[in-house]
């Protein structure tokens, strides 16, 4: 019995040798383009933080001036609050909706009906953010659809251009999120919902529960995991915001709609104040790590 | 009984709305590009004489036939050298596993949540640095390592659950790692791989900051930056504008449909690893 088991281990320190470097040559390639052009300009954004620097003359060292201003500036603070306050629409009306329509369409999940639906409701997630900016700034006119369907049903007095508004401008921009992320939301929920134990259900209808508490109490715990997703995937969604921004309002009317993403586009590209533009992204990646990785851990720990 | 089937009842009535929210938008674009040019149509009005002649319009003032060139060349870029890398990496964490491997794959994750507007500036540098400003590889190269994190982490999640058996028995026969990857493990990975592809085709696809940044010429962009441009132009004649971004969505509304299944499987699946 011994000698083989020596010989075998001795097989497989070499064999775990070989591999070591056979290993780490198949992994070179994909490290060398992400060191290059992901962490290489990561850590570059770091350092350009703390310079003040217009992309072409010198640059000079101030320290965390860019992210003092950054804390006290009162346009460049309201773009992060903006960013905070798409969340509501982008995470938490899709992921409310989707339980909210998924709960309800659990039983008929394997008709026909929903077969189509799956297709018809994954239309926003193909399409370019940039063409969903486009239809919906156009929905949201002065003369588009929503004031149209507000004047049939008599409220001519909430009719405006939503995208111009002081007041509706970020809601509108909102609006487009949900609706691009509600049908994933939906989708992924009622995906979680079928692999939840139909005799729970049966046992809770015994007992006599009602669909309110069976909601809460097998369904809701059920979907920990999925929820989890849910509310990752849109709240980056919703802070890294980009594409609809720029397209349907590039941060306007004044500063209302301003977002980090689009904020960093400007003073990098059209004001040259590199520095400044890195803080702000500095801030934007601290801040979905700091919003993203709580809500893996609360979702993910039971599970494991 | 009765209560299931006013919950059915209700559950219907509930997904049609949902999808008429869903389609409305596509349906006011579509009835928007039949109107005269240069007009502000109003709401869902069908139009009196439909302009099918603003489809050709826009397909001229879009460059439409340069533009699918365009994408479909930064597509090739893109998506084949990203399936190869993230296919090796993930064979290396996942199934070679050698010393380090945690580590290693770790630092993909930290990439995971990047948002790319965190790079996008020092990006800029680069790329001019390299002298690649305005062409498409300034698309394409910072594409591929910015696909990386997801690519690999998916990747890695198909050979995790490979038996380790598979290879010793290939290393029994002498095959040596490299053809064990390429002749066993890759046909294997079919199916995770061609998800995979199916992602990342889309969001190439539809990749608009690193097109508006790092390419000025909108007909050397991928279609989502050329249609921002094509907004820049046209935004005051809604009816063309309509006509273009109609015309801009087809080619990724066409090739959903036929991958249909694929697709949905594929992004459910790609959310949940994400």
């Amino acid at each position: 019995m011994e000698p083989t088991t020596i010989g075998r281990r001795r097989v497989r320190g070499a064999r775990r040798r070989r591999a070591a470097w056979l290993g780490w040559l198949f992994a070179a390639p994909a490290l060398l383009m992400y060191a290059t052009f992901v962490l290489r300009p990561l850590l570059l954004t770091v350092q350009y933080s703390f310079y003040d620097w217009n992309g072409v003359t010198a640059s000079t060292w101030v320290g965390l001036d860019n992210y003092r201003q950054l804390l006290t500036d009162p346009d460049l603070f309201a773009s992060i609050v903006h960013a905070f306050e798409l969340i509501v629409f982008f995470s938490l009306l899709p992921v409310v909706l989707g339980l909210v329509i998924a709960a309800t369409i659990r039983g008929i999940a394997t008709s026909r009906l929903a077969l189509v639906a799956r297709t018809v409701l994954f239309l926003p997630q193909v399409i370019p953010l940039v063409a969903a900016g486009i239809m919906w700034s156009w929905l949201l006119s002065s003369t588009g659809l929503a004031n149209e369907l507000f004047s049939a049903v008599g409220l001519d007095s909430v009719t405006r251009a939503w995208l111009g508004d002081f007041d509706t401008a970020l809601p509108a921009v909102g609006v487009i999120g949900a609706w691009v992320l509600v049908g994933l939301c939906t989708l992924l929920l009622l995906a979680g919902m079928s692999k939840i134990d139909p005799a729970l259900y049966e046992a809770a209808r015994m007992d006599g529960a009602g669909a309110l508490r069976e909601f809460f109490a097998i369904t809701l715990p059920g979907l920990r995991q999925e929820i989890g997703v849910c509310v990752t995937v849109t709240v980056i969604a919703a802070l890294a915001s980009f594409d609809i921004v720029y397209i349907a309002t590039q941060g306007g009317p004044g500063n209302s709609t301003m977002v980090p993403g689009l904020e960093i586009y400007y003073l990098a590209f059209s004001e040259r104040e590199v520095g400044m533009a890195s803080a702000l992204a500095v801030a934007l990646v601290i801040l979905v790590l700091v919003c993203v990785l709580p809500i893996q851990r609360l979702t993910r720990d039971g599970s494991r | 009984m009765i209560a299931d089937r006013r919950e059915a009842l209700v559950g219907r009535v509930l997904l049609v709305v949902l999808m008429a929210v869903t389609v409305l938008p596509f349906v006011s674009l579509f009835v928007t590009a039949l109107h005269p040019s240069g007009t502000y149509p109003s709401g869902l009005a069908w139009p009196d004489h439909p302009q099918w002649s603003n489809f050709a319009d826009a397909f001229r003032a879009a460059n439409m036939g340069k533009l699918l060139l365009s994408s479909t060349l930064i597509v090739l870029g893109v998506v084949p050298a990203a399936l190869l890398l993230g296919t090796m990496a993930g064979f290396a964490f996942g199934h070679l596993r050698m010393p380090g491997h945690r580590a290693g794959f770790l630092l993909f994750v930290l990439g995971l949540t990047l948002p790319f507007e965190g790079i996008i500036t020092p990006l800029y540098y680069q790329v001019r640095d390299m002298g690649l400003l305005n062409t498409r590889w300034a698309i394409i190269l910072p594409l591929i390592g910015l696909f990386m994190p997801f690519s690999v982490l998916w990747m890695r999640a198909h050979f995790v659950t490979m038996p380790d058996d598979l290879s010793e028995a290939a290393r029994i026969d002498g095959a040596r790692t490299w053809q064990l990857f390429w002749r066993v493990h890759v046909p294997l990975a079919r199916p995770a791989i061609s998800s995979l592809a199916i992602l990342l085709f889309l969001w190439t696809w539809n990749q608009f900051l690193l097109a508006i940044v790092l390419v000025d010429d909108s007909t050397k962009r991928t279609m989502a930056g050329a249609l921002g441009a094509f907004q820049g132009q046209w935004g005051t004649d809604i009816p063309l504008l309509c006509a273009g971004a109609l015309l801009i969505l087809t080619p990724t509304l066409a090739v959903f449909v036929v991958f249909q299944r694929r697709f949905v499987a594929a992004l459910l699946q790609g959310s949940i690893k994400g």
